[in-house]
């Protein structure tokens, strides 16, 4: 028997091999989480893939925040930058805008993505900057030593909030899609192939691709994707998300989502197939994004959560615009300093 | 109505024409009032025909403050001069003055014995309520004792002289008055309107209507003053006939000399510009300028706030561009922490601080010099940072350059300060010879043999810029604590300190670059005025004009505030007494005091207005006295 749902593969664009290996992006340098944290495992998730698309290490940049998530790029053997809190966005938008040929990733968290950092996500989002943005959430800062983050439930009971979290919290991927992202997607750090899989699909997609991983912080807060993680109830806690295919979950595929007007709702399923009428199937490519909106909207312990990619559009990227116009005017108009300099009334003295 | 003629200089009877060395004007009207342009089209007929010019504007922080009010003026001084003159003028001669609001506002800024032309048609009770006036001022002959009058009704004689044009609303017709007020003046001064005729075709040509009705609006205000009897006589300031350097000029304002600078500054460096940036008073026509010119591969990003604005600009910088942003005081405190990680990563990028009067939101639209300490001290840690200033609006121009010149041959950020009078003021520009300009030397290493992200130039310090897409120099910088050479992240006591020195050294090295002062006026004497920034034309007149009286007094301008010159301090020692002229509480008083073994007078004045030459003379005569 098997006793959990396979989370659905999802095919990565086709081409030739690559000559490199996962040990071709590790770096120099020693990791330095605590021991279990989730990020190791979406570290080497992030070199596999690498390798396996292929994208030469050179073209290839990591930029980060603050934060322990943001430590990420010194552990990566492309180009990198550790920047500020909150602003890794800003810099990224810069180096695509310079050079759009550069493969630029966002490693943010929820604290220095949502909270310091949420104006630059915001917009990065907006404008369909060129860049991935994958956010480590953990609903908690860990580098500052546990307090609560803008994704904390209510009630959370931390170093700062003694008495319980009186913050109402975000929904990363609502906000992404409120944001008009492009593509957004949710996964986790020990769900091993669909990471890969998403990894694979955020780094294919032209534009900004947002991408929640719940990550496991050991240290400050162990037990916040339990739901997820325990075999014995993650899958009727998730809905995998399969472009064309009925919203399906549950250890026995028993259940379904039905939208009712505008609301989800579960109901019993045939395992079969036969009665499964009346089922969302799932649709990543929705001009309109309230479908979308929608699903990110299920919580726990109401509703599965949906992983996989919850939409994906195309939108022509900010930075590839802004580049367009560029080479537009340089090929229609002459571009002289001197007729520049002389662009006014001018005056002679003999 | 039949359209009068145009000037005809023939006609001018120029023995009755007051013949003045430089003569000071200001416009004054409500912010709606076309002001601006009025004055620019006065400045650059002007200057074509071969006066020296300096310009001040001086509007309101609201764009349309309530009509007739004193919140609402905006004002336009120019100074025209036969010879060379360094600012706008202290006071005015002439006074056009569009409402009541105007007259009360700039009265008493008027030389005695000045002309003042009011539009006696917006004498009304409400305007002058909302001037604080219980009756007409004209009435009172006390108030304008002392001044040459001329009631004008420009409103009323702008709508008969556009009478026929049924296109057009009154509304439009009366926009039109500045124009007659213009064409009055043009007569006054004995100057030609084709500059402004033509500006007009060029300005409205896709309104036809409105390049007839401001054609003959300026036309009929100067056949007004050809017929009216009112004027006791025009005035004429001479074309200069002093050393004029030989060459072709135009007129430029301190941001467009900026723009036009850093657009030179990335041909010579063969590179692109990029300019991330966020709109704010008085440095956004700088990003309004740039947008514009993309043909020369320049690539702008107006930002979601300062802060996306320098990260987008050192991000840009790892990449490879020419990267500049520029904001006013408030902007810059919110870069801070930005230019930090840019000082710790050492990429070249340039800060175009325009000041502007703070603190807080302060006087948007005025001028000050009070951020110097903020850009060199204003960060957390030990943070040094190149600080060079523009002395004059066309300056801008060679200072835009210095400052991308200074950043990539060094990789570090660098400030450049402006302020608002210099961005707004202008100034004829001797345009250069592009050939002159040496090339910006860019050197990107391949070569990932004995590559370290920190390997340092051993006359410069700076390390290597190294362009993602290299393949084998793959490397990570940040903001954390780290070993010079591999740059890799350490908390080690002696690699902070050793970084610490090195990036100091590296700021101060930048000192064996700079050209030698230079000073005007005696070698060693009573006085040296040491001054910064945007002063430097008062000071100059101010010193000229004691040097003429036979005072022992020099003057010296600082460019580069950061490393400070290395001939300075012997400059100092040789004057028994110095002077710092700022428009701050004296910030470089301060830093020369701490610097050097000497004793600063300061001159200091934050009234968001620039010096007056006068005000450096008394100075200058209280202290030999
Ligand atoms: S504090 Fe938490 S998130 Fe940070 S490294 Fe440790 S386990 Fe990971």
């Amino acid at each position: 028997m098997t006793d959990t749902v396979e989370p659905p593969v999802i095919k990565p664009p086709a081409g030739e091999p690559s000559p490199l290996t996962r040990k071709d992006f590790v770096s120099d340098q020693e990791v330095r989480w605590c021991p279990g944290c989730g990020d190791y495992a979406i570290l080497a998730q992030m070199q596999k893939i690498l390798a396996e698309i292929g994208v030469p290490r050179e073209q290839t940049v990591f930029v980060s925040g603050i934060g322990c998530s943001s430590r990420f790029p010194y552990y990566m053997d492309t180009y990198g930058i550790h920047s500020i809190h909150g602003r890794a966005p800003t810099l990224a938008t810069g180096i695509k805008a310079v050079n759009p040929d550069l493969t630029v990733w966002v490693i943010t968290g929820d604290g220095d993505g949502l909270s310091i950092g949420g104006n630059h996500l915001l917009h990065c989002m907006r404008r369909n900057v060129d860049v991935k943005v994958i956010l480590f959430n953990n609903r908690v800062y860990g580098l500052t030593k546990g307090q609560y983050s803008p994704t904390s439930l209510p009630g959370h009971r931390t170093k700062s909030t003694p008495m319980g979290s009186i913050d109402y919290p975000l929904n990363p991927i609502s906000v992404a899609i409120g944001a008009e992202a492009t593509f957004v997607a949710r996964t986790q750090d020990t769900n091993t192939k669909h990471l890969q899989e998403t990894l694979r699909r955020a780094a294919a997609h032209r534009g900004t691709a947002f991408v929640e991983i719940f990550q496991n912080c050991v240290v400050y807060n162990p037990t916040a994707w339990d739901h997820t993680t325990d075999s014995s109830v993650r899958d009727d806690n998730i809905v995998y998300l399969e472009e064309g295919k009925p919203l399906v979950f549950g250890r026995d595929s028993d259940k379904g989502i039905r939208v009712n007007g505008m609301i989800p709702e579960v109901i019993d399923v045939d395992s079969n197939g036969a009665a499964n009428e009346g089922l969302a199937v799932h649709q990543e490519s929705l001009d309109n994004s309230s479908y979308a909106y929608m699903l990110s909207r299920m919580q726990h312990p109401e509703f599965p959560l949906p992983f996989g990619v919850l939409r994906c559009v195309d939108r022509p990227a900010y930075t590839d615009m802004l580049v367009d116009q560029v080479q537009q005017s340089i090929d229609s108009s002459d571009a002289d300093l001197n007729a520049l300099l002389h662009s006014s009334d001018t005056w002679v003295v003999e | 109505m039949a359209e009068p003629p145009a000037s005809d200089s023939s006609a001018i009877n120029t023995e009755m024409a007051r013949l003045m060395d430089s003569v000071v004007v200001r416009f004054s009207g409500d912010s709606g009032d076309g002001m601006q342009l009025t004055g620019d089209q006065f400045t650059n007929t002007s200057a074509v025909l071969g006066n020296d010019i300096s310009t001040f504007p001086d509007f309101p922080a609201e764009i349309r403050a309530p009509a007739g009010t004193l919140a609402g003026l905006s004002g336009f001084q120019v100074n025209l001069a036969a010879s060379d003159i360094y600012t706008a003028g202290d006071a005015p001669q002439v006074l056009v003055a569009m409402n009541p609001a105007a007259l009360a506002a700039n009265l008493s800024d008027l030389e005695p014995g000045g002309v003042v032309i009011v539009n006696e048609d917006a004498f009304t009770r409400n305007n002058l309520r909302k001037a604080g006036f219980e009756s007409s001022p004209l009435d009172d002959e006390s108030y304008l004792q002392g001044y040459e009058v001329h009631r004008v009704p420009l409103t009323s004689m702008t709508r008969a002289a556009l009478d026929d044009l049924d296109e057009l609303s009154n509304q439009q017709k009366d926009l039109c008055k500045n124009a007659f007020a213009l064409g009055l003046a043009f007569w006054l001064f004995d100057r030609p309107m084709e500059t402004t005729l033509a500006f007009y075709q060029e300005k409205f040509a896709k309104r036809p209507q409105v390049v007839k009705a401001n054609t003959r609006a300026l036309k009929a205000g100067y056949a007004y003053g050809e017929t009216t009897e009112a004027f006791q006589s025009r005035m004429s300031v001479p074309t200069r006939t002093d050393d004029v350097p030989p060459g072709t000029y135009r007129r430029i304002t301190g941001n467009e000399a900026v723009v036009l600078g850093l657009v030179t500054a990335a041909q010579k460096a063969n590179k692109t510009l990029f300019y991330g940036s966020y709109p704010i008073t008085p440095a956004s026509p700088i990003l309004e300028g740039l947008a514009a010119l993309k043909r020369f591969d320049v690539r702008t990003f107006q930002a979601e706030d300062e802060i996306a604005a320098i990260g987008s600009v050192i991000g840009a910088s790892f990449a490879g561009a020419l990267s500049v942003t520029a904001s006013s005081g408030p902007g810059v405190s919110l870069k801070s922490e930005g230019i930090n990680l840019a000082i710790v990563m050492e990429l070249p990028l340039v800060v175009v601080d325009v000041q502007r009067g703070g603190p807080s939101t302060g006087l948007p639209t005025k001028t000050e010099q009070a951020d110097l300490l903020s850009v060199l001290y204003g960060r957390n840690g030990e943070s040094p940072i190149p600080v060079i200033a523009a002395a004059t609006a066309a300056e801008c121009f060679d200072m835009a350059i210095e400052a991308c010149r200074i950043a990539i041959r060094h990789m570090t950020p660098i400030f450049l300060l402006t302020d608002g009078y210099l961005a707004n003021s202008s100034e004829p520009w001797l345009l250069p010879d592009l050939e002159l300009i040496e090339p910006i030397e860019v050197e990107h290493r391949t070569d990932p043999n004995g590559y370290q992200p920190y390997l340092r130039d051993e006359a410069t310090l700076a390390r290597p810029w190294v362009l993602p897409g290299t393949p084998g120099l793959e490397h990570r910088v940040g903001g954390l604590g780290k070993q010079d050479v591999t740059g890799n992240v350490s908390y080690d006591p002696q690699d902070n300190e050793h970084m610490i020195k090195t990036r100091a050294e590296k700021v101060a090295r930048v000192a064996d670059y700079l050209p030698p002062l230079e000073v005007n006026g005696p070698d060693q004497g009573d006085l040296l005025i040491i001054g910064w920034g945007g002063t430097y034309g008062a000071i100059r007149a101010a010193v000229e004009h004691s040097q003429s009286e036979g005072r022992s007094v020099a003057s010296c301008h600082l460019r580069h505030l950061n490393p400070l010159p290395k001939d300075l301090g012997k400059i100092l020692s040789r004057y028994r007494q110095v002077l710092v002229p700022e428009l701050n509480m004296g910030q470089l008083s301060m830093l020369l005091q701490a610097r050097y073994p000497v004793r600063v007078v300061g001159l200091n004045k934050v009234q968001g207005q620039p010096f007056r030459i006068r005000e450096i003379v008394s100075k200058i005569n209280d202290i030999l006295t």
